[in-house]
């Protein structure tokens, strides 16, 4: 990086850190928090159209439709997320590779699952194993996208679905009278209104989204915990320009200060949200700023 | 050569702790091998769950009070000290705390001429287990504020109209009342506590010679066969079988608490989904 960089052995002091701190390896630590917050900016509107979908599903008239989303609501209660993260990202894989099977291989006469082998034909591959590294990497990271939001989606989804039943029922009932159909009281009054009883579930549940992302480790994916325990594990000086003993903990106490600092700032900006979507509601909270604006 | 059912659940039902067969299945991977395995490793979830709980009660009662506290000196540390366990990961407080302790001294620490040995608390069954109590203290703690803070005014006027006040008024009215306002959330709390024992495998603390919990056996199977589908729905059903369990017994201690209460002002334990931590 800097130019006094290129004998670390003659380095002492803050230059040795500056230099150690800006190596290449460190700035793959730097951009994993990067990954970090791309996960969160893609799952988040994903768990949301998730949980909105399943929610609309679960109010549904049509009973099969119905037990679909309720299904999906019920299922993430009982059993830890975690299962599902572990579960989800092998199953995602072999369901694709499976359906890919399906269409590209020549021979369907083996079965895919044999004893203890998941085989598919090499053209079934996602990706293929001819393909870039960069493109096994964004695959990882898709299912792992994917998983988080089928989690997520269904925790929104039951935080969504105990929103509209939230919406007060004259609300609706006073739609209705004035000759409104059933689609146009969804679109025009339930939904509007919904989002500031969702918005208390909705923030809860993005501290918890963003006290998930670690998790991205357990996925395989070279994310902040990943070089965390690679930078931090003790470098002789065989190996290493920057030899150091076992640092870990200074940087897991970062990736701590990274966590309870994002955590902070998300309440303060929720917190700031709600008071503005509370504006004129007709909720208790809606209903005090209406008076403090009365003269 | 393969084992009947029940030879399997001899050879493996205590295999977390190290009791029976020392090798794992390597062949079959039966659905019975599966089940027995699995359920093994309940074993530690339930130990860790239920030990941190028990203590973490404790320490979560002492912070509520101690965040209600006028005092600052008394207020502020018990503040910070949830703010970190609630604000931050807990799969990061696994990694942090493991690293921490490997860093003690190998040799034990001299504390006046004796020798304490350090090296068990590397171990998941301490280590793990310390994290997960000072963790669900945090988060009981908050509950239990939010339910101290929540005490109705009159209750405590007619405390003291009758007479009642200082540390008697805490412990007829104050505390059981706390723990009546705050139980349907503590229940909540307590079957995520359970749930989140499952990380404590995949986050730093090693599984000595393969002694795992639940969701670490799954994990073993679905390596070996390349089966997602069966070794993770076991493993769900047996959470569901100690979910339903919990909020049985959870039910019955809020019965308990309600039970001077007119039944339509009874609290009611709803199932609210908390994830991870």
């Amino acid at each position: 990086m800097f130019e006094y960089c290129s004998d670390p052995a003659t380095l002492t002091g803050l230059k040795w850190l500056g230099c150690f701190l800006t190596t290449g390896t460190h700035q793959n630590f730097y951009w994993s928090f990067g990954t970090v917050l791309l996960l969160l900016a893609i799952t988040a509107p994903a768990a949301l159209m998730f949980g909105f979908l399943g929610a609309t599903a679960a109010r549904s008239h049509l009973p099969p439709l119905s037990l679909i989303g309720r299904t999906y609501i019920a299922a993430v209660r009982g059993v830890p997320d975690i299962v599902y993260f572990m579960f989800f990202v092998i199953a995602l894989d072999q369901g694709i590779e499976w359906t890919k099977h399906l269409f590209v291989c020549p021979d369907l006469s083996q079965p895919v699952w044999s004893g203890l082998e998941f085989k598919v034909c090499p053209d079934a591959k996602v990706p293929l194993a001819t393909s870039a590294p960069i493109w096994h990497k964004i695959y990882a990271f898709g299912t792992a996208v994917v998983t988080f939001a089928i989690v997520f989606g269904a925790f929104a989804a039951n935080v969504i679905y105990g929103a509209m039943q939230a919406v007060p029922r004259a609300q609706l009932e006073t739609a209705e009278a004035y000759g409104m159909s059933q689609a146009q009281v969804f679109r025009r009054i339930l939904v509007p209104q919904m989002w500031i009883y969702a918005l208390p579930g909705l923030s809860n549940l993005w501290l918890i989204l963003i006290k998930a992302t670690p998790l991205l480790f357990l996925l395989g994916i070279q994310d902040i915990v990943y070089w965390a325990r690679e930078l931090g594990a003790a470098k002789t000086s065989g190996n290493n320009p920057y030899p150091h003993g076992d640092w870990r903990i200074f940087y897991f106490l970062g990736l701590l200060v990274f966590y309870l600092a994002f955590t902070r700032i998300s309440e303060i900006v929720l917190g700031r949200l709600t008071a503005r979507l509370s504006h004129g509601q007709a909720t208790a909270a809606g209903e005090a700023m209406r008076k403090a604006a009365v003269p | 050569m393969s084992m009947t059912c029940w030879e399997t659940v001899q050879a493996y039902g205590l295999r977390s702790l190290g009791i029976g067969e020392r090798l794992l299945p390597r062949e079959d991977y039966t659905i019975c091998q599966h089940f027995t395995l699995i359920g093994s490793g309940l074993i530690w979830n339930i130990y860790f769950g239920a030990l941190a709980l028990a203590f973490g009660f404790f320490l979560a009662n002492a912070l509520a009070l101690a965040k209600a506290n006028r005092s600052a000196w008394v207020r502020k540390p018990a503040e910070w000290f949830i703010f970190v366990f609630r604000g931050s990961p807990l799969f990061i407080q696994f990694f942090l705390a493991y690293e921490t302790l490997v860093l003690l001294p190998k040799s034990g620490i001299d504390v006046f001429g004796i020798t304490v040995a350090t090296a068990w608390t590397t171990k998941a069954w301490a280590g793990a287990l310390f994290v997960l109590f000072l963790n669900t203290a945090a988060y009981s703690a908050e509950i239990f504020y939010g339910a101290l803070q929540s005490i109705p005014k009159g209750d405590l006027e007619a405390a003291e109209a009758y007479g009642i006040s200082g540390w008697k008024k805490f412990t007829r009215i104050e505390w059981p009342t706390m723990l009546r306002l705050g139980w349907p959330a503590y229940t909540n709390e307590a079957i995520f506590l359970f749930h989140a024992t499952t990380l404590v495998f995949f986050s730093g603390f090693p599984a000595f010679q393969q002694k795992g919990d639940a969701l670490y056996y799954a994990n073993y199977f679905a390596d070996k066969t390349f089966n997602p589908f069966i070794p993770y729905p076991i493993v769900g059903f047996y959470f569901i079988l100690l979910t339903l369990a919990l909020t049985w017994g959870f039910g019955r201690v809020n019965r308990h608490l309600n039970r001077h209460l007119p039944s339509n002002l009874k609290a009611k334990i709803r199932l609210r989904p908390a994830l991870i931590r």
